[in-house]
């Protein structure tokens, strides 16, 4: 069932042998990503998985614009992206909102920034609202609400601009493990309801297995793709529950094959370091 | 020392007795403290606001005790008033000796002096019994010779006084206060003073109180006491304003622009340092006594204390809310106004609250050097004409005002930036 994949060939995402180096205070420089290629077809939903320090979210940001590479490109549906632009949306995993607007407006934000009238502003926060859970919870202020209904704020206002893609920063990353399971499945069910292609970033092996129709792990130093897996579990999980998606049999033998290469990475930075 | 001393009575007294005080009649509240490690767990002191009043109390009952005040029904012993007497014996060039009687009244301050009326003398002797008056705290010459029979000659000599032996240059101590002898023969008498302060010095609370009404009604030196406030308060906030409008822009230009960060990075770090105060001569010169001068050096205070709020407010922007607003579409210009702006406001309150507090400190003290209205004039004039109720007043209304502008300033915080330490 588990296999490992080529490349895909209907592509809207390209990220063209990218890599990236800082440079060092010591006047050295450090290659955070070396020669990384990637496509996304449209509608694929991709988890990222590495050790620390394996430039996972460096690559997401040279993807959402932020950072640009040394080398390489990235471009999405046949453009080249050169910044930020609201065809590629970001779910931080906290902090991100904006503390002084009540929920409505945050989730207007990037409508309200592309001068879309008013009412439509409003019949589309109102959709946005009832899709992530929070009817009723328009006029409260951000930070009145909890770690799980800010990342539902998070997802609703990334939506809210109709985005090609999403990128995600270890959405989850700051939540206890009971909301954590929910908004799982939160995320998959926006996935499979707007059918957007969804590049997610995990330290947890298991929110990467279960959200990932594909799931890429990364090794540091340089940072670099090291195995790819296509996995079944996501589309399982929406047709069941995710609880017992975890307790499948192929879920945990992947799960324990991906987490001793993860340790054995961890182990070898560590020897490096000593 | 002795009012330093009698403080720190009073404070670990009245703890001592809160702390009864509340294990014997509200013990039954102990069991709602839920919290059993409260020291060094800054969050869970609060401050006992019961010790706020207590605090305010002892401090007006020092004052009104050692005042003499008619508001505290215990008092400092005060200084020595009434009618008093003292003896003294001298010799005469016939080495003759007698003694004669001083009568002094001591009146008390502010009150007209009035003299006792002379006493018998006995005829016999050469000396004469005198009278003085004196009011309390001072002292007075009193020259017994003068009247005595052979007081001018050679060899007439004051030897004791109450029967204490006394030599030119010394003090004996008699009862109501001292005299002492000097070189010249006359005897000079200070009452006692007691422990309470001199009006001078320190008025009574209800002599500062009675001056706040009377200056209320009818001003000082034909400036009512609204309008002495009132031109502070106006030049502070014009200066404030003026600083703000300056400096709020210029502090997001040196957040967002590593030229304009460049170019302003020295002034700004070489003027911060500088104390308003100091510039106040410079200031003169340049623009002059008048209100250019004042509202310009406030400008300055409040300038710098701006510029680093705003600054540090663009660079207390989390970088995420930065690149998702980006991520949203949003242009420069709108994540200026939407995301910088807002988010720096605490920052900006925060300076705010400083610099207003600096520009209140600061157009006293510029006042103090020159002005014709103003708190701080109304101060250091009547601090020349040694009034000091006016001046205490004036000290105590300045605080109040300052107080009052921080807790308006942070009723404006609470209003307008009310997710802050909730982010």
């Amino acid at each position: 069932m588990i296999q490992e994949v080529n490349k895909d060939t209907s592509t809207s995402l390209y990220i063209n042998d990218v890599s990236m180096s800082f440079e060092l205070p010591d006047g050295g420089s450090a290659e955070a990503l070396k020669d990384i290629s990637l496509n996304l077809r449209e509608g694929e939903l991709l988890s990222i998985l590495g050790p620390s320090g394996c430039g996972k979210t460096t690559l997401l940001n040279i993807i959402a614009g932020f950072l640009s590479p040394t080398k390489g490109s990235v471009s999405l549906n046949n453009k080249q992206v050169t910044g930020p632009s609201a065809e590629r949306g970001m779910v931080f995993q906290q902090g991100a909102l904006f503390e002084w607007m009540n929920v409505r407006k945050n989730i207007g934000f990037g409508p309200n920034m592309q001068n879309m009238p008013g009412t439509q502003v409003d019949q589309r926060v109102d959709e946005l609202l009832e899709t992530v859970g929070l009817h009723g919870f328009g006029e409260k202020n951000v930070y009145e609400l909890s770690g799980g209904m800010q990342q539902r704020v998070s997802l609703a206002r990334c939506l809210a601009n109709d985005p090609d893609v999403i990128l995600m920063d270890e959405p989850l990353g700051a939540l206890d493990a009971l909301t954590r399971e929910k908004m799982q499945g939160l995320i998959l069910k926006l996935w499979k309801e707007t059918g957007k292609t969804i590049i997610l970033i995990t330290h947890s092996v298991e929110e990467a297995l279960l959200l990932g129709e594909r799931l890429i792990v990364m090794a540091p130093r340089p940072g670099r793709i090291h195995k790819e897996y296509k996995l079944p579990f996501a589309q399982h999980a929406i047709t069941s529950d995710i609880r017992e998606v975890k307790k499948m049999a192929d879920f945990t033998s992947t799960r324990e094959e991906i987490l001793s290469m993860i340790w054995e990475m961890e182990e070898e930075i560590m020897g490096r370091k000593a | 020392m002795l009012i330093l001393s009698l403080y720190i009575a009073c404070f670990i007294l009245l703890l001592v007795i809160y702390k009864i005080v509340i294990k014997r009649f509200i013990a039954t509240n102990e069991h709602i403290k839920t919290n059993t490690v409260t020291f060094g767990d800054e969050s869970a002191i609060k401050p006992n606001r019961t010790a706020s009043v207590l605090s305010i109390l002892t401090l007006f009952f020092i004052w009104c005790a050692f005042t003499g005040s008619s508001l505290s029904p215990i008092h400092a012993p005060g200084p020595f008033t009434g009618d008093t007497s003292f003896s003294y014996t001298a010799s005469n060039a016939n080495h003759e000796i007698d003694t004669a009687q001083v009568f002094i009244r001591v009146n008390p301050v502010n009150e007209p002096l009035t003299i006792p009326s002379p006493a018998n003398n006995d005829s016999n002797a050469f000396t004469k019994n005198d009278s003085a008056k004196v009011a309390a705290y001072r002292s007075v010459l009193i020259r017994v010779k003068k009247n005595d029979m052979g007081g001018k000659e050679k060899g007439y000599l004051i030897t004791q006084i109450n029967g204490q032996p006394i030599k030119p240059k010394q003090t004996v101590q008699v009862e109501n206060g001292e005299v002492s002898l000097s070189t010249k023969g006359s005897l000079s008498f200070t009452p006692n003073k007691g422990w309470q302060m001199e009006p001078i010095w320190l008025p009574a609370p209800e002599a500062v109180f009675t001056r706040l009404i009377e200056i209320t009604q009818d001003g000082y030196q034909n400036v009512s006491l609204f309008e002495n406030i009132g031109w502070s308060l106006l030049r502070v906030i014009a200066g404030f304003l003026l600083g703000c409008i300056v400096g709020i822009p210029l502090g997001y230009a040196m957040g967002l622009s590593s030229w304009f960060r460049g170019w302003f990075d020295p002034i700004v770090e070489f003027m911060r340092p500088i104390p308003p105060l100091a510039l106040i001569p410079l200031v003169i010169i340049w623009f002059g006594i008048w209100e250019s001068g004042k509202i310009s050096l406030l400008f300055l205070a409040a300038l710098w204390i701006m510029t680093i709020a705003a600054r540090a407010g663009v660079s207390g922007v989390n970088i995420s809310k930065i690149h998702a607003a980006y991520s949203l579409g949003a242009s420069k210009l709108q994540i200026l106004i939407h995301v910088i702006i807002p988010n720096s406001l605490p920052e900006i309150f925060t300076g705010a609250r400083v610099a207003m507090g600096v520009c209140w400190g600061t157009v006293v003290a510029a006042e103090l050097v020159a002005a014709e209205k103003g708190a701080g004039k109304m101060i250091i004039a009547a601090s020349k004409f040694q009034q000091t109720d006016i001046v205490i007043m004036g000290i105590i209304l300045i605080g109040v005002i300052g107080y009052g502008i921080d807790i308006l300033m942070r009723v404006a915080e609470n209003k307008l930036v009310p997710w802050k330490g909730n982010s």
